[in-house]
């Protein structure tokens, strides 16, 4: 299949995915395709069950109901959930990244910057020390860590370096698909307006489909193409980023931007 | 208590109210089972109903289970600690298997059928018609990467042995070279990564294609795994810093070998120093066969 | 000219040797029987059976003579003579209902059908020590009376049972038909079953689980218990051979039983109930069925859909290590030589330390230059 073929169809599609705790509902009944290149934002207030999607989308969380299909590079289209879990894991250690709102969850802590950053490629098969401590290199360069900090452990990193670090390891195998659950979360201001930037420019530049999960509409406002409205389990609206922002059709929507667009 | 007699030859009976080699048929039989499943998949933890030996928990009751189920009237039994056959733990389960087996028992590592090993493998290479039992105390390689077995299993279901390669970039990022010394991790087959034991990594090399089966016990974690005569086993390293053993800058003090692993022995508290052969037997043959040609050099 | 160590054989003589005769003690004083044992130092021999999983007090008491009175070491010496014995059957399930009570209490209700009984219990005893006990002429004590039975053979309903009526409790479980797993013949794996988790309990070293337990009451893993029922007797073991077909009594064991009862909000599944921890042993020793019970209903957070936070809770560290046998014989193999892996990490660090002197004195020599 040619990569043009490829672009035809939707890399993600998510058909009526729900999931419930016990008599609880985490999201119910979620459906959207997600075309290469292409970054959805997914917003709401905490307990609106947007990480709950993520993790559902993202092969952590069998969803209660529904279907997550993953349209891939040379198999064609996989059943998330209906795939062995080492097909599942293989997927995620390759094809997709997941960036975790703490870069402890995401990171390595007891080892260098340079073996957080080669651990994936070290897990398909790479066995060239050189080679992967250039590429571990080459891509602290690329999200502004220095060179002379590859042997540190993250430990010894501010937040933002560790949340960059963390974007690093996830990027380095190439992946086609990255989920973001707050990535600017728990930052200051002005590291979070690096790390947006940082982020969008490798986007751009390597042709990333993305879904980033927040809280914050001006992270959205700057990455996302298209945006999901969450309010108790369910998409409330759905739309291009900037038509939803400016011209919000539910009232929920138009609660959410009015309170913090004004700032 | 009553003292042990060790005969060279096979004791008259075993112990009263046990069987013979301790272990009861049935038990022998299902770890036989759990060998055979073991050589069919090598290098691969196999789980066991292991049993409470006479002996300590960590002192080689896996490697003392499997010479009970594998030995037999007619076998010759060798048993080293640290390379020696005469360190303490190696005389008391050589006693025990004398007492409740009452086999042939050996030194000499050409003249036995089973040897039972902790922490080394002999100098002298084995032969296909031997076996080498190795006493394990913890199976899974993984195990100090990742603490959860539910986690470990899948990782070697799955080949997910990535981590691994974590630790030795990591120790040659921080040290330029591989620092683990001693049980040093190996790929069996080209599929299944195995804790070899605490042997020395000097003695990796001997386990790739040696002609002996190799079956490793470890009785407090209940696993037993096996290397088949002739596997490929592969001490896992980059590329470019390919697996290498340390050669000691020194030569037997005893024997004047310069190729096998030497014992450092503290001769006096001035820093005075004496290597000598930690496999005793290998050392010893080596000296016989030179007393012949310079019998007055050893007076 | 330098001769390796030899001689283990005759340390090891030796060694054994000491042992007996420290064993013995001074000989002046009267050696202690078997039987001196099993009367007077019967809470040992009822731990050393419980954790040695072996009913048999004449051998837990001989197990304690020959260990010297090390607790562990005796629980070993049961454990390796256990694990040899054949197995002609499996017995049916204990009626604890139906047991000759000698102590029963419940923490839950002031008065419960069959009364409150205290039986021998340290629990109001002031703990002075009693010196009268250093004369072995102590006055005895006064002969039972006629009347007085041990313990109330009529059966009393367990506490769980009258809860269990109004449907406040959930149901005692069962096995969907299946034969409960046995860890002595198939090693423990996880996930483990509950049946395999009680098991591993009741073989598991008092002063693990009691830490445990313990642990969950200061926070690690509360669950809010209440002592529902402690209940201590002698219990008929019944077994059915295939080849007869009827049920027949082999004998009587004494066991303690406890049900710790523990509040549960509720699921989509099911309405809020109480919950179980349960603990039972072989002979009196109600501080490890406590603990025991507390442990089964911190294990049980998976299942119930609680976080999973603590120590307590976590499956693979509380069964990996409860078992003394095990942690005892590991923890204390490091006594054995590990002249090899050392002799591996001396030329391994002797080897970087050479490496990092030499890029030491590489700079000196740059440093010198410039």
């Amino acid at each position: 299949m040619s990569a043009a073929q490829d672009n035809d169809l939707p890399l993600l599609t998510v058909r009526d995915v729900s999931r419930y705790y016990g008599a609880r509902l985490g999201c119910r009944d979620v459906s959207f395709d997600l075309w290469p290149g292409e970054v959805l934002g997914i917003v709401g207030e905490s307990g609106s069950g947007k990480s709950t999607l993520l993790n559902c989308l993202s092969g952590k969380l069998e969803p209660s109901g529904g279907e997550v299909v993953y349209q891939t590079r040379h198999e064609g289209a996989l059943d998330v959930y209906r795939a062995s879990e080492a097909r599942r894991r293989l997927l995620l250690r390759t094809d997709w990244g997941f960036v975790h709102q703490n870069p402890r969850d995401g990171l390595r802590m007891a080892v260098s910057a340079g073996a957080n950053v080669g651990e994936r490629l070290m897990a398909v098969g790479d066995r060239h020390y050189g080679n992967i401590r250039a590429a571990a290199t080459d891509w602290l360069g690329r999200v502004e860590i220095a060179a002379d900090r590859l042997d540190d452990r993250p430990t010894a990193f501010s937040g933002g370096m560790q949340q960059r670090l963390q974007i690093a390891r996830v990027l380095v195998t190439k992946p086609r698909l990255v989920f973001m659950d707050e990535p600017t979360g728990g930052l200051d201001v002005s590291v979070q307006a690096r790390l947006l930037d940082l982020l969008r420019g490798l986007v751009r530049d390597l042709g990333l489909a993305a879904i980033v999960v927040t809280h914050d509409l001006a992270v959205v406002r700057l990455l996302a193409h298209r945006l999901l409205v969450m309010k108790d389990g369910e998409v409330v609206e759905h739309g291009l980023t900037d038509r939803v922002l400016d011209d919000p059709q539910h009232p929920y929507t138009q609660l959410l931007v009015s309170s913090v667009l004004p700032a | 208590m009553t003292q042990l007699d060790e005969g060279s030859g096979p004791a008259e009976v075993g112990v009263a109210g046990y069987n013979f080699a301790y272990l009861d048929e049935q038990t022998k039989r299902m770890i036989r089972r759990t060998i055979l499943k073991a050589v069919a998949i090598p290098g691969y933890q196999v789980a066991f109903g292991s049993r409470e030996m006479p002996l300590a928990y960590g002192w080689g009751t896996g490697g003392m289970q499997i010479t009970a189920a594998i030995v037999g009237a007619d076998d010759t039994l060798k048993v080293i600690d640290q390379g020696a056959d005469d360190t303490t733990n190696a005389v008391s389960i050589r006693r025990f298997f004398n007492r409740t087996a009452g086999v042939a028992m050996t030194e000499r590592t050409v003249d036995a059928s089973v040897i039972q090993t902790r922490h080394r493998i002999p100098e002298t290479p084995l032969r296909d018609d031997q076996i080498l039992v190795y006493q394990v105390p913890m199976p899974e390689p993984l195990r100090y990467l990742e603490p959860r077995e539910t986690e470990t299993q899948k990782m070697h279901a799955l080949s997910e042995y990535g981590v691994m390669h974590v630790k030795l970039y990591e120790d040659i990022a921080r040290h330029g070279r591989i620092t683990t010394s001693y049980d040093y991790p190996v790929l069996v087959n080209g599929r299944y990564v195995m804790a070899p034991s605490p042997i020395p990594k000097f003695d990796n090399p001997k386990m790739d294609r040696m002609p002996a089966l190799q079956l490793f016990g470890a009785g407090r974690e209940k696993r037993i795994y096996a290397v088949p005569p002739y596997t490929p086993v592969k001490s896992l390293d980059f590329e470019d810093h390919p697996f290498s053993i340390d050669r000691q800058p020194h030569s037997c003090g005893l024997c004047g070998s310069n190729e096998s692993f030497l014992d450092e022995i503290v001769t006096d508290d001035a820093g005075g120093r004496l290597y000598v052969c930690s496999d005793t037997d290998y050392c010893r043959e080596r000296r016989e066969a030179g007393d012949v040609m310079n019998r007055s050099a050893a007076e | 000219m330098y001769v390796a160590v030899k001689g283990g054989e005759q340390a090891i003589d030796a060694s054994l040797e000491q042992l007996a005769r420290e064993r013995r003690g001074d000989a002046s004083v009267p050696e202690l029987s078997v039987a001196q044992i099993k009367q007077q130092m019967r809470l040992a021999v009822d731990r050393v059976m419980c954790e040695g999983s072996l009913y048999d007090p004449d051998l837990a008491a001989l197990a304690i003579k020959q260990a010297r009175g090390d607790l562990f070491e005796a629980v070993f010496l049961l454990r390796a003579y256990r694990t040899t014995l054949p197995r002609f059957g499996v017995t049916l399930p204990l009626d604890t209902a139906a047991m000759t009570t000698r102590r029963r209490i419940s923490a839950t209700y002031k008065d419960i059908p069959g009364g409150q009984i205290l039986g021998p219990s340290f629990d109001y005893s002031h703990r002075l020590l009693d010196f009268a006990l250093m004369d072995e002429g102590a006055p005895g004590l006064a002969p039972e009376r006629a009347d007085e039975t041990r313990g109330e053979s009529a059966p009393l309903p367990r506490v769980t049972d009258i809860l269990g009526q109004e449907g406040l409790i959930e149901g005692d479980g069962d096995l969907d038909g299946q034969a409960p797993g046995d860890l002595t013949r198939e090693p423990l794996r996880f996930p483990a079953s509950r049946d395999l988790r009680l098991q591993n309990l009741a073989r598991g070293d008092e002063g693990f689980l009691l830490a445990m337990a313990y642990s969950t009451q200061r926070g690690y893993g509360r669950n809010h218990p209440f002592a529902g029922e402690i209940r201590m007797g002698d219990i008929a073991i019944v077994i059915e051979p295939e080849e007869l077909g009827f049920a027949v009594e082999i004998g009587d064991v004494t066991v303690t039983e406890c049900q710790m009862i523990t509040q549960f909000k509720g699921s989509a599944d099911k309405p809020p109930q109480f919950t179980r921890g349960y603990g039972l042993t072989f002979g009196y020793c109600e501080r490890k069925a406590m603990a025991m019970a507390l442990c089964d209903r911190a294990l049980r957070a998976k299942e119930l859909g609680e976080d999973i936070t603590a120590p307590a809770q976590d499956e693979e560290f509380v069964l990996a290590h409860s078992d003394s046998v095990e942690a005892s014989g590991f923890v204390q193999h490091l006594k054995l030589p590990h002249y090899i892996d050392f002799q591996s990490e001396l030329l391994s660090v002797r080897d970087m330390r050479a490496k990092a002197m030499a890029r030491a004195n590489a700079k000196e020599a740059a440093d010198d230059a410039a």
